[in-house]
């Protein structure tokens, strides 16, 4: 798989070794970031889809309560019942790192102390029923809020999971096996220019010999006759 | 110090309104684009969209998935839920695990 040249010196050899070495380190230490963002991203989305389940069986109910509230009510008085809402929620996000995945911690805050000051209207002109829906959709908040915090933290964790393993999977079947490739082929070319060496050298050697041999008995022969 | 959205059809969400959170109705896609926007540059943390209006602005929403914040949160509104509130957490499982080993069941 040598699709791209190298050179095939002992500076590139050393070069493609270092290459291996620090891909093979991040290799293992990407696998297990992966590994343990699995376990976390697991853990989390299960959290995620029990809470989905519940605030979407919650908030059916709390839908009836509210159908039921703006049918036994007249829209302008049930209008100026929630006009001025008394209560405020603020969210404090704080960061939180994953694995270098940062993620929000959600508190929150009201605005009056008391969190159960809902109700932001009188009770003469609107009915029973709005004062179930309100305290109902109260009561399912915290839960809507948690959703939130998790859902988001789910989908960030899974965008880093994804990515973080096509990094992984890069280095184990590219990058790796590439580098792998070509210390082969380097030490296999290195090896061969090595050998052709001795070869030349062996063959010079030979005939340096030969020609000795031939003259001495060029030698031999002139004193003989 | 972020605040809170929900945005939807009417009916669906002025319940909201009391206990604080801030509410606004839209009802076609341009009214939707540019309400999600705006809430998202002006510190919002967390916006809840009913899921029949989040099926009009699907691209809007999965440009925010990826950041940080806001958080856009699919509920379901008075007109029933369409399912694509769980869609959303099978999406991220497919994305992280590569198929979809929590909601086989």
């Amino acid at each position: 798989m040598a699709s791209t040249q190298v050179n095939p010196t002992r500076m590139e050899l050393t070069r493609q070794k270092k290459k291996l070495a620090t891909a093979t380190r991040g290799h293992k230490l990407l696998k297990d970031k992966r590994d343990e963002l699995m376990r976390q991203f697991l853990e989390l989305v299960r959290e995620n889809k029990a809470l989905r389940e519940k605030v979407e069986e919650g908030l059916e109910a709390v839908n009836k309560n509210f159908v039921l509230a703006r049918a036994s009510s007249s829209d302008q008085a049930l209008n100026t019942a929630l006009l001025a809402p008394k209560q405020e929620v603020y969210l404090n996000a704080d960061t939180r790192n994953v694995m270098s995945v940062e993620i929000s911690v959600v508190t929150t805050s009201t605005r009056s102390a008391d969190e159960g000051d809902i109700y932001s209207y009188g009770f003469a002109f609107t009915s029973g029923d709005l004062d179930d829906a309100v305290k109902s959709l109260q009561e399912l908040l915290p839960d809507m809020l948690r959703l939130a915090e998790v859902e988001k933290s789910c989908q960030l964790m899974a965008a880093e999971i994804e990515k973080t393993r096509r990094r992984v999977n890069a280095l184990e079947y590219v990058m790796i096996p590439d580098a792998q490739e070509k210390i082969r082929y380097i030490t296999m070319k290195l090896d061969e220019n090595e050998r052709s060496t001795q070869i030349r050298l062996m063959k010079v050697k030979d005939m340096m010999l030969e020609e000795a041999r031939q003259e001495r008995l060029k030698e031999d022969y002139g004193t003989a006759g | 110090m972020y605040k809170i959205a929900v945005v939807g059809d009417y009916d669906s969400i002025y319940g909201f309104a009391a206990l604080g959170l801030s509410v606004f109705p839209a009802d076609d896609r341009e009214t939707l684009c540019a309400v999600l926007r705006r809430l998202a540059e002006s510190g919002y943390g967390v916006i809840y969209i009913t899921e029949s209006k989040a099926a009009l602005v699907q691209d809007v929403i999965e440009e925010y998935r990826e950041r940080r914040l806001p958080a856009v949160i699919l509920i379901p509104g008075v007109s029933g839920n369409t399912g694509a509130g769980i869609a959303q957490v099978k999406k991220s499982v497919e994305q992280a695990v590569g198929s979809d080993i929590i909601f086989t069941d």
